[in-house]
């Protein structure tokens, strides 16, 4: 479980720095990096924090990862959720903070 | 290092949910300053980072707050405080309303009232909590936040709290903050045992692996009173990603099966403990893997299983996306996690009075901090932040001590270069404590000998953690977590010592840098206790 980040998409704002709540990330020659991948909890926080959708969640393989990554792009109320797999197909899923889980 | 010196008058310790309501409820009587000393960012730290898709504590209409005090006791086998319970489940209701008015999104039926799930819990919208409760708080006057700042020692004298000392995460500043009340509002603790996936993704675990025990460490050491540690919470998860399992057990009414298909929940019963016994009894047998009966759901249901999770465990989704089977087509395999101690679920916690004060003058605690008051869970958790935040009023008039300084920077851990590290030293103690204190790898079993190999081993890792040095800031509180997280051992392992079939509350206090265990009587609802 964690994140990876494409450095060609950052654009080192540093939102993902402050909203870690296990302080990982670290702004290093201006382009955000996580020091610790091993200790992330996998929240997504900083995927939802990320303007430029540069954040991508992964499943580590020790834990039956199968190499698909997984950002979050916002536009108001809405969270798209987008998931690439390995081989290339994409599969969006959006979520509303106005509608309540029904479950 | 720098020094800051910061006067307050209502430092409440970690900006989670307790934490911030806490702050809330005390701006609505008080006009006195308060202080939130938060390690991460308010606007996503805590148990609740990653959102939440139930609240599991309300009562619904017909049914009354006794009733949840009685399914508490039930669920503990008796061993709570009834007057914590009944406190906090007279609030519940009043705090749902309060945070649907900050923006919460609740589901409702068409007559305007709250969907519930059985009869105490109802469904949200809960990704977003975080953010609602960060943005009520920053609206106010008079709450000062101080994100990235992490509050590492109590400031004690003759049993009053007078402030506490805290670290900068990013830059060399030691803080000493003086105040008239504090509330320890830090969470509970994950990490002390071995971990489901003790490799890459050793930190996917279902409790925040940031919540180290921060705040029941540090009262130990200042010597407040500890109640019930022994309950530990060991919870019943979807194998792998650690998800939560109540939303498709009571969401979609998925059984719990074994690997022959017979669905094995009932012969073990149904409350949260014996869910789990059962599915470990299941494996011991030779009957597992276990699993969560989903096949079969309509397709419907499946994309609405896969957006509820994305709005609280998001990792459960992306299994269920990127392996191309969905619950529908597959059973979701479940297992055990490693043992927590959280409040917010077991009664595990500070000693307090009915008012949520500690056994140190003017040191409150609430939500998975606080003992005595299970299944609190989110809602309950804000009510005693609101609880305590009342009560602290009574020190406002008090004046603010004054500091020495030259003891705060004593405190500060003074290393020596070694050949090993916090990381070594952590996986150490989690192998003694699964393997000697009931961890997944002995199916959560232990003995009066184990615990006494576990003793000896958790005090020698504290006498050698007491050398390691850090090089920058965040190795440092990496230090202070793993000194928290070894304090926190030494208790826990004295308390499942201490366990017997007693019809009483197991406390404990350390008094001289031994841990005595102390034997109080059951409080029931009605009653006030007072220290």
């Amino acid at each position: 479980m964690s994140i990876e980040i494409r450095q060609e998409l950052c654009t080192a704002c540093g939102r993902c720095t402050q909203i870690c709540p296990g302080s990982l990330i670290k702004l290093k020659e201006k382009k955000a990096v996580i020091l610790h991948p091993e200790r992330c909890w996998g929240c997504a926080s900083c995927l939802k924090e990320c303007p430029a959708q540069a954040i991508a969640l992964f499943l580590g393989e020790d834990m039956g990862g199968l190499g698909a990554r997984m950002t979050v792009r916002k536009e108001g109320t809405l969270l798209h959720w987008t998931v690439t797999k390995p081989d290339s197909s994409v599969q969006t899923i959006t979520t509303n903070s106005r509608d309540a889980n029904k479950y | 290092m720098d020094l800051q010196c910061i006067d307050t008058d209502f430092l409440i310790i970690g900006g989670g949910t307790a934490g911030c309501w806490a702050a809330l409820s005390f701006r609505e009587h008080s006009n006195a300053r308060v202080l939130i000393a938060e390690k991460a960012d308010i606007k996503r730290s805590g148990c609740l980072a990653a959102g939440v898709n139930a609240l599991n504590a309300y009562i619904a209409p017909g049914k009354k707050p006794q009733d949840y005090v009685d399914y508490a006791r039930t669920d503990a086998e008796g061993i709570v405080r009834g007057d914590l319970l009944l406190t906090m489940a007279e609030g519940l209701n009043r705090a749902v309303e309060k945070l649907e008015k900050l923006g919460l999104t609740i589901l409702k039926d068409e007559q305007g009232q709250y969907v519930t799930r059985g009869w105490r819990n109802i469904k949200i919208n809960g990704e977003n909590i975080k953010p609602i409760l960060a943005k009520a708080v920053l609206a106010q006057e008079n709450i000062t936040v101080l994100n990235r700042v992490n509050v590492f020692e109590y400031i004690v004298k003759d049993n009053h709290i007078l402030g506490a000392y805290a670290i900068d995460i990013d830059k060399p500043i030691l803080y000493v903050i003086s105040a008239k009340a504090v509330l320890c509002a830090t969470g509970g603790a994950s990490g002390l045992y071995k971990p489901n996936h003790p490799g890459f993704s050793r930190h996917k675990l279902w409790y925040p692996p940031f919540n180290t025990g921060a705040g029941l460490a540090m009262g130990i050491r200042a010597g407040a009173e500890m109640t019930t540690l022994e309950m530990r919470f060991i919870a019943l998860r979807c194998k792998d990603t650690i998800a939560p399992t109540g939303t498709l057990a009571q969401g979609v009414g998925a059984k719990q099966i074994n690997s022959a298909g017979e669905v094995y929940e009932t012969k073990y019963g149904l409350t949260t403990s014996q869910r789990l016994h059962g599915t470990v009894m299941e494996n011991l047998n030779g009957r597992g893997p276990c699993y969560l009966q989903t096949i079969g759901i309509t397709k419907e249901q499946e994309t609405d299983l896969i957006k509820a999770y994305l709005n609280m465990a998001p990792s459960q989704s992306l299994r269920w996306l990127e392996s191309g089977k969905g619950p529908s087509v597959q059973n979701v395999e479940i297992e055990g996690t490693e043992p927590y101690i959280t409040g917010g679920h077991t009664a595990a916690g500070y000693w307090v009075n009915t008012n949520r004060e500690t056994t140190v003058r003017a040191l409150f605690a609430a939500g998975d901090a606080a003992g005595g008051c299970p299944q609190k869970y989110v809602t309950g958790a804000m009510v005693e932040g609101e609880i305590a935040a009342k009560a602290a009023i009574k020190y406002m008039d008090k004046k603010t001590p004054a500091l020495n300084t030259d003891e705060a920077i004593k405190q500060l851990p003074k290393g020596s270069n070694v050949s090993f590290t916090v990381d070594d030293l952590e996986k150490e103690m989690q192998a003694i404590m699964d393997e000697h204190a009931g961890g997944i790898g002995t199916s959560y079993r232990f003995s009066e000998a184990s615990l006494k190999i576990a003793n000896e081993k958790i005090q020698e890792l504290e006498a050698l953690s007491k050398h390691i040095s850090a090089t920058d800031m965040q190795e440092f509180v990496y230090i202070l977590e793993l000194k928290e997280r070894l304090t926190l051992c030494r208790s826990l392992i004295a308390h499942l010592s201490a366990k017997k079939e007693t019809e009483c509350y197991i406390n404990s206090r350390l008094e001289n840098g031994k841990i005595s265990i102390i034997l109080r009587p059951l409080v029931g609802e009605g009653e006030i206790y007072e220290h």
